[in-house]
C-alpha cells in the first residue's frame, strides 16, 4: 500500500512540476522550434530587446511594489483592529473578495471607475491598476497578518498599559516588533498576487499602463515563443525563491 | 479603543470605495438598459435577467457548471491520495506540502501558458510523438473542452490537497490501526474510514476548487482559444465586445449569487487554514 502511494506520489509531483521544468529547459533552448538544438542565451536576450516587454515589466514593477506597500499599511492596521475587537461585516468582505471569480472584480472595478470617472473626467492608467490591485491583494495581507496575531498574547499589551504604555506605544514597541514575520510574509505574497494579475488587471489597465502579464498573454494569444519560455523562466524561479523566503520568515 | 477605530478608517474606505461601490454599480447596471452607443440607459427593467434563460446562454452556464463539476472531480481523485501520501510522510511533511504549494503562487499565467507549450500542434508532446514515428499529423490536444479542463485542473489542484491534508492530520491514526485490527485490508481501511473521515476537508477542497473554475476566464481563453466559452469569458465578452453593460452586469450578478451561496457558512476557517 505504501508503495503504491510513494509511486503514486511520483507521477503526481512530475504532473505539477514537468510542465514547467520543461518549459525553463526549452527557454535555453537555441531553436526557435521545440527541438533541442543546444544551450544558448539568445531568448533571454531577446527579452531586453523586446521594448514592450521592457515597459510591461518596469509597469508591473511599480504597480507591484505601489500596491504592496499600500496594501501592506491597510491591511496590518485592519488585522491589528480586528485582532482588538472583530468586525463581521468587515471580516465578510475580505472573505468574499477573496472568492469574487477575479473577472467579475475586474468587470465591477472598470464599472466604478468609467462611472466615477464621468464626473471627474479622468481616464484609465497606472493609478487605477494600483487601486484594482490594492483591492484583490488586502484580503491576502489581512489572512497573514491575522494567523500571525493569533499567536501573540493579548496580555502582553495589557501589561504594558498596567506599566503606563498609551495604546499606541503598547501597539508601536509591544505588537508591532512581533508581527514583523508577518507583515514582510504578508508583503511579499501581495507582491507576487499583485505582479501575477492578469485578469483583472486586463479590464482595469489604460493604454500606457500594459503590464508584464498583458503583454504576455498576448503573446502567448498568437502561439507560443521561446522568448515567453525565458520570462516564463524567470519569472517562475524569482517568485518561487520570494516564496520560498516568504515561508521561511513566516515559519520564524 | 480610538486607535482601532483610526486603524480601521483605511479598511472601511476600502469596503466601501472598493468592495460595496462597484458591487453597487454593477447591481444598478444590471437593471438598466444597454444604451445605443454601449453604456447603459433608462428605463429600470429586469430584461436582463430574463435574457439568462435564453436556451444559448443557458447552455453556457450548463457548460461552465459542468467543467467546474468536472475539474472538481478530477482533482479529488488525483488530491486524495496525494494528501494521503503527505500525511504519512513523517518529517519530510513540510518539503512535500511545499512542492505542492510552490508551482501554485509563482504564476498562474505562466503555468496555463506551460500547457499552450506542450500541447500545440509544434509543442512538445505532439514533436516528440512525430519524431519517434508514433503519429504522423499532429494530434488536435489544444484548443478544446480536454485542454480547458486540464488547465483547471493543474491551475486549482493545491486548492484541493491543502484542506484535505488538514483533515487527515486530524485524523487519530488509532483509528486506521482499528480498521485494521478487525480484519480491514489497507485500501478497504482507506474507502471505509479515512475517506468518510476526511468529508470536511474534501467539502472544503471542492468548494474551493469548484469556484474559481466556474468564474474562469484565463484558461478557457488561452487554452480552449475561444471555441470553449464559459461564463467567465461571457462576462468579459458583454464588456467588452459586445458593449452589452446590462446583461455583462446581470451575468456578473448571477456568478456572484452563486459564490455567495456556496460560501457562506461552509468556508471561512478553511480558507484561514490555506494562506
Amino acid at each position: 500500500m505504501k508503495r503504491w502511494l510513494a509511486v503514486y506520489a511520483v507521477a503526481f509531483f512530475a504532473f505539477l512540476h514537468l510542465p514547467l521544468a520543461t518549459l525553463a529547459v526549452f527557454s535555453f533552448n537555441s531553436s526557435r522550434f521545440t527541438v533541442w538544438e543546444g544551450i544558448s542565451l539568445v531568448w533571454y536576450r531577446a527579452i531586453f530587446r523586446d521594448p514592450q516587454l521592457l515597459e510591461g515589466a518596469w509597469n508591473s514593477v511599480i504597480i507591484a511594489l505601489v500596491s504592496t506597500i499600500l496594501s501592506t499599511a491597510i491591511g496590518t492596521l485592519c488585522a491589528y483592529a480586528l485582532w482588538k475587537r472583530g468586525s463581521r461585516l468587515l471580516t465578510g468582505s475580505l472573505y468574499l473578495s477573496l472568492v469574487t471569480p477575479e473577472i467579475v472584480t475586474g468587470v465591477s472595478l472598470l464599472a466604478l471607475f468609467q462611472w466615477s470617472f464621468r464626473w471627474l473626467g479622468w481616464q484609465l492608467g497606472l493609478f487605477t491598476v494600483i487601486l484594482a490591485h490594492v483591492a484583490f491583494c488586502l484580503a491576502y495581507v489581512v489572512i497573514v497578518i491575522s494567523a500571525r496575531l493569533r499567536t501573540i498574547s493579548p496580555t502582553l499589551e495589557e501589561a504594558a498599559m498596567d506599566l503606563g504604555a498609551t495604546e499606541w506605544q503598547a501597539f508601536l514597541h509591544v505588537t508591532l516588533p512581533a508581527l514583523i514575520p508577518g507583515i514582510i510574509a504578508a508583503a511579499l505574497l501581495a507582491l507576487t498576487v499583485s505582479f501575477d494579475d492578469y485578469v483583472i488587471t486586463s479590464m482595469v489597465a489604460g493604454v500606457d499602463s500594459q503590464t508584464l502579464p498583458m503583454v504576455i498573454y498576448a503573446m502567448a494569444r498568437r502561439g507560443a515563443s521561446p522568448v515567453i519560455n525565458a520570462i516564463s523562466a524567470l519569472i517562475t524561479v524569482f517568485f518561487g525563491v520570494l516564496i520560498l523566503i516568504s515561508e521561511k520568515v513566516r515559519a520564524a | 479603543m480610538r486607535l482601532r477605530t483610526l486603524f480601521l478608517v483605511p479598511a472601511w474606505f476600502w469596503l466601501a470605495a472598493l468592495f460595496a461601490a462597484p458591487f453597487a454599480i454593477v447591481l444598478g447596471y444590471s437593471l438598466l438598459t444597454r444604451g445605443v452607443y454601449g453604456g447603459v440607459e433608462a428605463p429600470w427593467t429586469s430584461e436582463n435577467y430574463a435574457r439568462l434563460v435564453d436556451p444559448l446562454y443557458l447552455s453556457i452556464l450548463l457548460r461552465s457548471f459542468l467543467m467546474a463539476l468536472a475539474a472538481t472531480l478530477v482533482c479529488l481523485i488525483l488530491a486524495f491520495p496525494a494528501a494521503l501520501f503527505i500525511s504519512g510522510a513523517g518529517k519530510h511533511k513540510n518539503v512535500f506540502l511545499q512542492l505542492v504549494m510552490l508551482p501554485f503562487w509563482t504564476s498562474f499565467l505562466v503555468r496555463t501558458y506551460a500547457w499552450l507549450f506542450l500541447l500545440r500542434d509544434t509543442g512538445l508532446i505532439n514533436t516528440a510523438l512525430q519524431s519517434l514515428g508514433v503519429i504522423h499529423v499532429p494530434l488536435p490536444l489544444l484548443y478544446n473542452d480536454g485542454a480547458v479542463l486540464l488547465g483547471l485542473v493543474y491551475g486549482y489542484l493545491p486548492f484541493m490537497v491543502l484542506p484535505i491534508y488538514a483533515t487527515l492530520e486530524r485524523l487519530d491514526p488509532a483509528l486506521v490501526e482499528a480498521a485494521a485490527d478487525l480484519g480491514a485490508r489497507p485500501l478497504a481501511a482507506i474507502f471505509r474510514v479515512v475517506l468518510p473521515l476526511s468529508k470536511p476537508g474534501i467539502i472544503a477542497g471542492a468548494v474551493l476548487v469548484f469556484i474559481p473554475c466556474l468564474g474562469a476566464y484565463l484558461t478557457p481563453d488561452l487554452l480552449g482559444g475561444g471555441r470553449t466559452v464559459l461564463v467567465g469569458n461571457l462576462v468579459q465578452n458583454q464588456f467588452t465586445t459586445a458593449r452589452d453593460w446590462p446583461f455583462g452586469a446581470a451575468v456578473s450578478m448571477l456568478l456572484m449569487g452563486l459564490v455567495t451561496l456556496l460560501v457562506w457558512r461552509i468556508l471561512r476557517r478553511e480558507v484561514e487554514d490555506l494562506v
